[in-house]
């Protein structure tokens, strides 16, 4: 088993159109040799786009791409040292297990191909089926021999294009694992394309969040789940609360907002409530509109009438309109007139913490440094799993919604 | 078969449908059966009355002039067309399906327009045009019109099996290091064997069946459609009956040994 | 607030290599050239002369068989009007052949592909047989039926007996014998793509129909038949255009009075040697036949025949 032999990625300025879409629009990517690394996004947002156009499959309409350090832009796939697992896996029906492990190496006229392969399906444990036609295999087990197919290659990138999408959830989760301990233990750069969000988060050493054609936000899951740039990049990992407000005073450690919300609202801040300077967007102005995060599980409830700990932004009242009990924790889903809904996850810790029923008053309230400031003023609305592009306009404008729908649905033919 | 029978048993409307399928067969037998029957007939040279059982054309196939020299001509231009319409004519299905032509409408049209036009016009026409050159009748004129006309059926059944071909197993090839000719000859051309096997086989038929465009275009060369034809007005040699039920028997064993063979692989890859 | 990794100096980006859009169109023409350089050569070519010769008059004082280009439209009109009936004869005679094999290939087409589902052994069989006597010289075929329907053959001494048939009645040469060799040659034609057709019905439709209180012959009308009519257009076309222009059925089996176009072609070209009649007869069948098809394609309503 060789040691890290997985060079970095770099793309510059990417851009693709077809016809009069721009599916990809403008990608700058510096992939470290030898990450893990996501490109997460929902359907339609460009990332197989850009992943065929590493893998050579497509040509950039303007832009370059550069693998360890060589501009491979304009290379024919079968010149670039980069392979891929496909989502359909593209198995080859007519050959066996072992031959389609093989293929590359033979076109390569590599030595030993045999027994590489079967070191190969012997990482993948399966190395019994070698004699098996593709065909007579389960979807798990054709996905372990594409991943052995191109692992084998030893290729410099190796591009996986939602790969765990045909799997059930249990064969996903195990399959998460493994392809980040087969990452680890061969070394090579993995470029991951998913929709999933919580695929990415586990697998990923970075991640890239695109949409509409563009990244939005680049880093460790942990930087983008707790600091997102963008509105839609809270939004589309994990659950986010977000509020439009305007901001009212600006510190140095501090910035003051006061939410878009009528009726009472206490906060610990000069008028409503406040974020720390740091998560707020570099640059800020008193009176600009923006939109205060918080996530769910870093929210508490408080019954009518109890104190709010000190440091905390208050938020309230509100009524309990659905309360689900998961075991790990509850959820709740409360009504904040002027608002709207938003959800709080409290974590069950036996006992002591208040847990009011539906229809109950509550108030909102969470440490001050939890909260977030975004650019921007609307809420985007995000379809879990579906062809929608989330839409960053005004609600009224169901024809954005609708644009971006069939935007997505012509993109998905394409991409 | 016992799930057939108590089929039939039950309706009626199906007892009858089967009668007239059996029917049907019976008639679509009866010249076959005819054929087979008078090669063992002892009729001399004209073979139109029983006059009894031999096994004589049989043991001497070759025994009436001609008839085997028909014979072979037929089978080499058979092979020859076929071949070339084959080659030529996958080459075109796979462009049409995986290149874009801005002149697709035009190609489409000469493409298919063969198979509309009467086999007396295609006739004529190819030898108004070989008169013209002063390319002498033959073997080789022959091939040229066969090949003409079987290019076409070669592309529809081809252009059917690329259809089903996914593109994406040979974007996969290219990714695993295969050249554009490679993926053609190790993923492409594999997959598509079987479709095209089954035109080579469609265009030997047309070929070694064809008479009307084959007498237009053949001057002094015989093949055996022709020879018959043109034996039929003095009297058809029994070996000629013998030839054909010989193709027949052939033919029938293949194509069977084929789709029995084929539906014996589709039940046990699954 | 993470923000995007700052990009190394991005560095010129490469242009594209010069004509890569057109190194990828020229492999697509490469392969269609041959094909389409032969049917050129081969079919279009000498279609466009028989075109010329049409319209060719005889060289004055010239041999038998001599012609000179010229433009004389009254070829076309002259051929027409002496032999449109022969033309209307030879459509009738395919039209009958069509009707009646599509009558016999229809319900056998539907054993097979419906009927015989269940036993796939069976239906490989069926299908192998349908196509069976295609392995037979046609012409031996035909000379077959002659044989068979000679004047001393069983049929005749038979239905003569029925009193089927007048004492000296016969069935060679007669419309009758021509029209059923050209029925026989081409029911297989017929028959294959409504197999093909039927082969891919879900009986889903059939069990929905029947769900619907349909009986079994308004089933047939409303669901199996429109579902099966790619195929019987297919099939149609396959026995109509071949049967109109044939010859060879009309030579062995028929007389001059059951001549059809394709007979009359034939002796223009060879016996009588009248280049110009011969060719604008061809031209005449043809784009008779374009018209029919085309007309009837149209109300079928399939425009993806191919």
């Amino acid at each position: 088993m060789s040691t890290g032999s997985g060079s970095g990625l770099v793309l510059h300025g990417v851009t693709k159109v077809f016809g009069d879409t721009t599916v990809v629009d403008g990608i700058d990517l510096d992939v470290p040799a030898g990450s893990f690394f996501a490109l997460l996004g929902p359907s339609g947002c460009g990332k197989t786009t850009t992943l065929r156009m590493v893998a050579g499959l497509e040509h950039p309409t303007s832009g370059a791409i550069t693998i360890g350090g060589r501009d491979v832009t304009w290379t024919k796939p079968y010149q670039r040292p980069v392979n891929t697992v496909f989502q359909s896996y593209a198995l080859f029906p007519h050959l066996d297990v072992l031959a389609n492990v093989m293929f590359g190496l033979r076109r390569r006229k590599v030595a030993d191909a045999k027994a590489r392969a079967m070191e190969a399906l012997e990482l993948v444990e399966l190395a019994h089926v070698a004699d098996k036609r593709p065909a007579q295999l389960s979807g798990g087990m054709q996905q372990r021999v594409a991943l052995a197919r191109a692992v084998v290659n030893r290729p410099e990138v190796l591009l996986l294009d939602e790969p765990l999408g045909a799997l059930d959830l249990k064969l996903r989760r195990q399959m998460q694992v493994e392809l980040k301990r087969i990452q680890t233990e061969v070394g090579l750069t993995f470029i991951h394309v998913t929709h999933d969000q919580e695929e990415a988060m586990t697998m990923a050493d970075t991640v890239a969040v695109m949409n509409a054609g563009r990244i939005e936000q680049l880093g460790r899951p942990e930087d983008l789940y707790d600091h997102p740039a963008t509105a839609f990049a809270a939004s589309f990992l994990g659950q986010c609360n977000l509020l439009p407000a305007a901001v009212t005073a600006v510190t140095a450690d501090r910035v003051d907002v006061r939410p878009d919300v009528p009726g009472a609202v206490a906060g610990s801040g000069t008028s409503g409530l406040s974020v720390p300077r740091g998560r707020a967007p570099a640059e800020v102005s008193v009176g600009q509109q923006v939109l205060l995060g918080v996530r769910p599980e870093k929210v508490h409830l408080l019954g009518p009438g109890s104190a709010s700990p000190t440091g905390s932004d208050v938020l309230g009242p509100a009524r309990v309109v659905d309360r689900a009990y998961t075991g790990v924790s509850t959820q709740y889903l409360v009504d904040l007139p002027g608002a709207g809904r938003l959800s709080v996850f409290m974590q069950n810790l036996g006992g002591g913490d208040v847990d009011p029923g539906v229809g109950e008053e509550v108030s909102l309230c969470w440490a001050v440094e939890h909260g977030f400031l975004l650019p921007g003023h609307e809420v985007p609305v995000v379809v879990e799993e579906e062809e929608v592009a989330p839409v960053i306009g005004s609600p009224a404008s169901g024809g954005g919604a609708q644009r971006s729908r069939r935007r997505g649905a012509a993109l998905q033919g394409q991409a | 078969m016992s799930g057939f029978l108590t089929t039939l048993r039950r309706s009626p409307g199906d007892a009858l449908l089967v009668l007239f399928a059996v029917l049907a067969f019976g008639y679509l037998f009866v010249p076959i059966g005819y054929v087979l029957a008078f090669s063992f007939n002892d009729g001399g040279r004209s073979n139109l009355i029983w006059r009894g059982f031999t096994l004589d054309n049989w043991a001497n196939p070759c025994g009436a002039p001609g008839v085997c020299e028909a014979l072979v001509n037929s089978i080499q231009i058979g092979l020859v067309a076929t071949l070339l319409a084959t080659v030529m004519g996958t080459l075109l299905a796979y462009a049409l399906v995986r290149h874009r032509f801005k002149a697709r409408g035009a190609i489409n049209v000469l493409i298919f327009l063969p198979m509309a036009t009467p086999e007396v016009v295609l006739g004529a026409s190819l030898l108004a045009q070989f008169l013209n050159v002063g390319a002498s009748l033959g073997f080789w004129t022959i091939v040229a019109a066969h090949t003409m006309f079987t290019i076409s059926f070669v592309v529809v059944t081809v252009k059917a099996r690329v259809a089903t071909l996914d593109p994406r197993l040979e974007e996969a090839a290219s990714d695993l290091y295969a050249s554009g000719v490679e993926t053609f000859w190790r993923v492409t051309l594999p997959l598509l064997a079987p479709g095209i096997a089954a035109a080579a086989l469609l265009s030997f038929s047309l070929s070694f069946d064809d008479f009307i465009i084959t007498n237009f275009n053949s001057g002094n060369t015989d093949t055996f459609p022709k020879f018959v034809y043109v034996a039929a007005a003095r009297g058809i040699p029994a070996q000629a009956y013998v030839i054909g039920s010989a193709m027949f028997v052939l033919s029938l064993l293949v194509v069977l040994a084929g789709r029995l063979l084929q539906v014996r692989r589709s039940r046990t890859i699954v | 607030m993470a923000a995007l990794v700052d990009a190394p100096p991005a560095p010129v980006p490469p242009a594209a290599p010069v004509g890569l859009n057109r190194r990828r169109r020229a492999t697509g023409w490469v392969l269609t050239v041959p094909g389409l350089v032969w049917l050129a050569l081969f079919f279009a070519l000498p279609i466009a002369l028989l075109l010329a010769t049409s319209l060719m008059v005889p060289v004055p004082g010239g041999d038998i068989g001599q012609f000179q280009p010229a433009f004389r439209i009254a070829n076309y009109t002259e051929a027409l009007a002496e032999y449109w009936p022969t033309f209307l004869r030879s459509f009738g005679y395919g039209l009958v052949a069509t009707v009646v094999a599509l009558l016999i290939g229809y319900p056998l087409a539907y054993v097979v592909a419906v009927k015989a589902r269940r036993w796939p052994t069976l239906q490989a069989l069926l299908l192998v047989l349908i196509i069976a006597p295609f392995f037979t010289s046609f012409i031996l075929r035909t000379i077959a039926w002659r044989q068979i329907l000679a004047d001393e053959g069983v049929v005749v001494q038979t239905l003569q007996a029925l009193a089927l048939l007048p004492g000296d009645g016969r069935l060679t040469a007669t419309s009758f014998a021509v029209v059923a060799g050209l029925t026989y040659n081409f029911v297989p034609f017929m028959t294959l793509p409504i197999y093909a057709s039927l082969e891919r019905l879900d009986l889903r439709y059939v069990e929905a129909g029947q769900d619907l209180y349909a009986g079994p012959w308004t089933t047939f009308r409303t669901v199996t038949w429109p579902l099966s009519l790619p195929g019987v257009v297919a099939g149609t076309l396959l026995t109509f255009i071949p049967a109109s222009g044939d010859y060879v059925n009309a030579a062995l089996l028929g007389t001059s009075r059951t001549q059809m176009i394709g007979n009359v072609i034939e002796s223009r070209f060879f016996r009588i040697v009248d280049y110009p009649t011969a060719a604008a007869l061809s031209f005449i069948l043809m784009a008779t036949i374009l018209v029919i098809v085309y007309v009837y394609v149209r109300r079928a309503g399939t425009d993806d025949l191919l």
